[in-house]
């Protein structure tokens, strides 16, 4: 190291560069070492090498402060001082030191939080308390959002697809619409149900919807004549579970879904078909005959129910062949009505006659 | 003589609170008269919930059933609408049961009194309720506190 015109005493010895400083280290006396903050730097440039002059690099400093750290020359008259290579290394310092004079890694603040920072994968530092909780909540958070997001990816590219088959079925519903004259009603109802057994709602059924559609009445029509046999068998009345089993096992091919089947059950009164759809109070649904009567049905239990002293539900369909889940709607409706009153215990639910 | 329990206590559902508005009416006025006529006839004036659930009021065992808690619980809601019971605490575990109602009492007591000629005197309670000439009364043997509040319906010096 050289000051300028000034021999110094450092002679041989290797230079360190970190990210801060630079550390000078003599080779021979091995505990003289010297550091010079890259801070003080301004500006460097080198100096090639010549006949009998050794490559070199001149530093110029800035102005020394006040609270400079003691070493070899407290306070220099001279404002720059020059690196001598030797032996070779030269570039390859020159190098590194711009690149550490760029980045200037010494002046980003310390980070103020408390622990040390882990190398965590994110480079997220840790904090401990409630922040630390808090964060890890946030991050959590996080990840779920991007896990759901990408797991969605695939059915946003679905509904694009799907939405692009509805404009299709509606163009050409629509065209059907047009040209009404050119094809013939069959084909028309025919697409119309393919349209609806895809689950395509068909513009025209929406616009409709109040009268019903012709699909949903022929339906219904079909409908009334095929269940009036089984519903005399099983006493006027039968689930809609059952209806939905019986009619589709008997189409074979062209299966009905739940949805058409409800729709066109909703039509029998409108459609003076001797069908009803009923609701109970408890959601079930049921098909009965327009002639079956309530209260009959009412008086025949309570007949039962006092003949046989009590009641379960289960005992009651055995009794009247009856599925269980309508017997127990049976004997509910009667007990509501104050004909029966029940007995809840750990051997089950029975019915008795009401004798309060 | 034994007690004489009502019909509707050898009846199973009576143990179930019924779902029905109407039937649960009479089945609570069922309940209502056969707690007090038990304690009446037991002469219990106060009653535990815990305890009561295992006392044959509650716990036919012969047919096998019993009134669940919220079923005594709301047997006894009714009860102190009627004015019948008052909750000793807060937490509803224990309650005072008034099988004639407080009015009720001290009617009673006033008559005896005029019966026997003892207007304008002066009685202690234990006199009242213990003594030898009140022996025969129905108010023998009541508690103290019913009747405290006996006497705040009816005028005594």
């Amino acid at each position: 190291i050289y000051q300028l015109k000034n021999n110094a005493k450092l002679d041989v010895g290797v230079v360190l560069l970190t990210t801060h400083r630079l550390i000078w280290r003599d080779h021979k006396n091995h505990e003289c070492c010297i550091a010079l903050s890259l801070s003080q730097i301004i500006y460097f440039e080198e100096q090639a090498a010549g006949i009998g002059k050794s490559a070199k690099i001149v530093i110029h400093l800035y102005p020394v402060t006040a609270n400079k750290e003691p070493g070899p020359y407290q306070q220099s008259k001279f404002p720059y001082i020059k690196l001598s290579f030797k032996e070779h290394g030269q570039i390859e310092f020159f190098r590194r030191l711009t690149e550490e004079m760029t980045q200037k890694r010494w002046e980003t603040p310390v980070p103020q939080t408390i622990s040390t920072a882990t190398g965590s994968q994110t480079g997220k530092t840790r904090a401990v308390g409630i922040v630390g909780i808090e964060r890890k909540i946030e991050q959590k958070r996080k990840e779920t959002e991007q896990n759901i997001s990408e797991a969605f990816e695939d059915l946003s590219q679905l509904m694009v697809k799907a939405k692009e088959m509805v404009e299709l079925s509606r163009s050409i519903a629509n065209k059907i619409k047009d040209k009404h004259g050119d094809i013939t009603e069959d084909e028309t109802i025919r697409f119309k149900s393919y349209l609806l057994s895809m689950g395509i709602a068909n513009p025209v059924t929406r616009e409709t919807h109040g009268s019903g559609t012709n699909y949903h009445m022929q339906l219904a029509k079909q409908l009334g004549d095929m269940l009036l046999a089984p519903l005399e068998e099983r006493g006027g009345m039968m689930a809609l579970t059952e209806v939905y089993c019986l009619v589709n096992r008997a189409r074979g091919m062209e299966l009905l879904s739940p949805e058409d089947l409800v729709n066109a059950c909703k039509m029998f009164e409108s459609m003076q078909l001797p069908l009803r759809l009923r609701v109970f109070d408890s959601g079930v649904m049921v098909v009965q005959l327009q002639s079956h009567s309530e209260e009959e049905m009412i008086a025949s239990a309570l007949d039962n129910v006092t003949d046989k002293g009590s009641l379960t539900s289960e005992e009651f369909a055995k009794l009247l062949g009856l599925s269980v889940l309508l017997s127990k709607e049976r004997l509910l409706l009667a007990e509501k009505m104050g004909h029966l009153c029940r007995d809840d215990s750990v051997e089950g639910l029975r019915f008795y006659p009401n004798l309060f | 003589m034994s007690f004489e329990w009502p019909w509707q206590y050898n009846f199973p559902p009576f143990f179930t609170l019924q779902p029905n508005v109407d039937t649960r009416q009479k089945q609570l006025a069922a309940w209502c008269s056969l707690a007090l006529a038990y304690c009446r006839h037991h002469k219990l004036y106060t009653l535990d919930v815990m305890e009561s659930q295992e006392s044959p009021v509650f716990n036919n065992k012969k047919i096998e059933r019993k009134l669940s808690t919220e079923a005594i619980q709301v047997v006894f809601e009714e009860l102190r609408k009627k004015g019948n019971l008052d909750w000793l605490d807060k937490n509803k575990s224990r309650c005072l049961v008034m099988w004639r109602r407080p009015e009720e009492w001290g009617k009673l007591i006033y008559q005896w009194v005029s019966k026997v000629g003892m207007i304008n005197s002066v009685f202690t309670l234990y006199e009242l309720s213990n003594g030898d000439d009140t022996e025969g009364e129905e108010f023998h043997g009541l508690e103290e506190w019913i009747l405290l509040r006996s006497f705040k319906g009816v005028k005594f010096f």
